[in-house]
């Protein structure tokens, strides 16, 4: 009996993120969750604008390469050519998903699109070396916010499951991370949810996952995972923020 | 034979975009095109097709990406300050080889401009409207009956070379009502597409849609396969009309109204003994350089009408190669010529060359 194998929906290719980065552990619990599910035959993701701009070239089902923050657009049409066999998921980065992607976003939650959407929020810009994202944490040191956010000027980072909660909408949002093992079980659950959600019909399941960046950060991989931790999580709670299927079971 | 009805110009195309099999249309409200997207909203979910009012245009022409990466024929419309959002999708479009058909009803611009008639998206559109070396496929219909059959033929074009096509009508084509005949258009199926994203089955390899390359040595082969496309298509897919020109002393460029303008503006030079004559380019990329080439040989001048500053006129000089005096007779901001304008510019051209 294998102990640990490679998820079949992952490609065996070295991938090309930084040392320390969590995008290689939502990668592998994505991949996991289409093996599991046994979907990969009928899976299309979406990649972002963003560090996870080549993850066509790791997951195994058909994928597309969509423009900056357009990915939800994509996934509306990819679903609606043929919504009985596409299982579509978007995989996002913050800036992709909360700011030159923001209204994308919002529509396809609105209308409770059937898709997946996984957010992978940073904090940061990585793939162009660090710069503020609408989610980088007031005080935080970017490229482009060199003495730290300072909200007088750029506002307060954007928390997207709170928002989003506010529609009537989305079947399903919630926040999860990866930064030690319990919490990577947990955002398995909640992965695995969001696509099951698509199976069953229900539509448009978003899940967040705070994640790391030891680059742009300026950290250990170590020190990376503290600080999510200790800065991160205070400002963006983990929990489920709407689970309409649980609340209207619970109401009944 | 089956019977003709009156119908809009925009309606026609919806019409005739059903007819060749576009079961998916994204869209967003705007003048002077929104009957499409009305048209689409009444028959598409009575067919089983999808109608979306996206969130914007920009969302619209992305929806659009997605069918075509599925392989399935879709469409979106819109008109002039429309089609710059859509820009950008264009050119992913276009970097991704997706088949799919644009519609631009142009008005007068720039900026929010005017909702009359206009041709000034001319050189967005053979130009390609995005970043990036590309072009698509632009069709000018002069008729409602053409705003239908240039419909079906913008996607079997589309599907046949893996990319876009637009139908560049203008705001009089889109509004003013004709008898056409939808029954009657002949439509090619679409070919197979093994390349779509449609899920692997676990039956094949993984299909990826993309325009990322960040090999430089490898991007630049792919621009330089896609401009082999292009040549192809330059020499098998131009249509233009001509009327009166064998013979012609002076030759009228035109498309869209201008070309229905120019025509009775010829019929009356003749009634006056000016051999005047019109070449109409059906599709503006590729330009119908050929016949210009040739009336070059003959004609004494060559006047471009357009409902803009002038911006075919470019591609007239390019194709006569210069020889001939080429003069521009036009309206803008949402004017149009009438005959009586184009016939003075016939005599004026006639006076300075007799």
């Amino acid at each position: 009996m294998a102990v640990f194998e490679k998820p079949h929906a992952l490609i065996d290719v070295p991938l090309h993120y930084c040392p320390g980065c969590t995008h290689g552990i939502v990668h592998r619990l994505v991949a996991e969750v289409i093996d599991e599910l046994g979907i990969e035959g009928k899976t299309i993701g979406i990649a972002p604008v963003g560090c996870s701009v080549m993850a066509y070239n790791y997951f195994n089902c058909d994928m597309i390469e969509a423009a900056h923050g357009r990915a939800p657009a994509v996934a509306t049409g990819v679903k609606r050519a043929d919504p009985e066999n596409h299982i579509v998921f978007t995989y996002q980065g913050d800036g992709d998903l909360a700011s030159i992607g923001m209204a994308e976003t919002v529509h396809a939650a609105a209308r409770n699109e059937n898709i997946t959407v996984i957010f992978i929020n940073n904090a940061i810009y990585g793939m162009t070396g660090g710069q503020m994202a609408p989610t980088s944490l007031v005080g935080q040191v970017t490229q482009t916010s060199p003495y730290g956010r300072d909200p007088k000027a750029c506002g307060y980072p954007i928390k997207v499951c709170e928002m989003l909660s506010e529609l009537v909408g989305p079947e399903y949002l919630e926040r999860v991370t990866v930064n030690n093992v319990k919490n990577v079980r947990n955002a398995k659950k909640a992965i695995k949810k969001a696509f099951q959600n698509q199976i069953d019909g229900k539509g448009f399941s978003l899940v967040e996952v705070v994640s790391s960046c030891p680059t742009n950060w300026g950290m250990t991989p170590k020190q990376a995972l503290e600080w999510i931790e200790s800065d991160m999580l205070p400002y963006y709670p983990l929990g489920v923020y709407k689970d309409r299927s649980a609340e209207q079971k619970e109401a009944e | 034979m089956a019977d003709k009805i009156l119908m809009k110009g925009n309606e026609a195309i919806a019409a005739a975009a059903i007819k060749a099999g576009c079961m998916h249309y994204f869209g967003y409200p705007i003048t002077p095109q929104t009957e499409i997207a009305a048209y689409m909203a009444k028959v598409m979910p009575k067919i089983g097709g999808t109608f979306l009012q996206a969130e914007s245009e920009i969302a619209a022409i992305n929806m659009v990406y997605g069918v075509a990466s599925a392989g399935k024929r879709v469409m979106t419309s819109s008109s002039s300050p429309g089609v710059s959002l859509k820009g950008e999708g264009l050119s992913y479009l276009a970097g991704s080889d997706l088949p799919a058909l644009i519609v631009n009803v142009q008005r007068g611009g720039p900026g929010l401009g005017g909702i009359q008639p206009s041709q000034s998206d001319y050189f967005q559109s053979t130009r390609g409207g995005g970043h990036g070396d590309y072009h698509m496929i632009v069709l000018a219909p002069a008729s409602v009956q053409e705003m239908a059959e240039l419909t079906v033929k913008g996607f079997e074009l589309a599907d046949t070379y893996r990319m876009t096509a637009m139908i560049l009508a203008d705001g009089t084509m889109g509004q003013m009502m004709e008898p056409v005949s939808i029954d009657d258009l002949k439509v090619n199926p679409a070919p197979e597409k093994p390349w779509a994203t449609t899920g692997t089955k676990m039956a094949r390899e993984h299909n990826i849609v993309n325009s990322l390359s960040l090999v430089p040595e490898e991007l630049e082969e792919l621009n330089f396969k896609r401009y082999d496309r292009y040549k192809v298509i330059e020499e098998n897919e131009t249509m233009y009309e001509e009327y009166m020109v064998e013979d012609a002393d002076i030759v009228l460029a035109a498309f869209g109204i201008a070309a229905r303008v120019s025509k009775n503006a010829v019929d009356e030079a003749r009634k006056l003994g000016i051999k005047a004559g019109l070449i109409r380019p059906i599709t503006l990329w590729p330009f119908p350089k050929a016949p210009f080439k040739a009336a070059a040989e003959h004609a004494k001048a060559f006047i471009s009408v357009e409902l803009n500053m002038g911006q075919m006129i470019e591609d007239v000089i390019l194709a006569t190669e210069s020889k001939r005096p080429v003069t521009l007779c036009n309206r803008a901001g949402g004017m149009i010529p009438d005959p009586a304008q184009v016939l003075n510019a016939i005599k004026e051209v006639n006076g300075g060359i007799a």
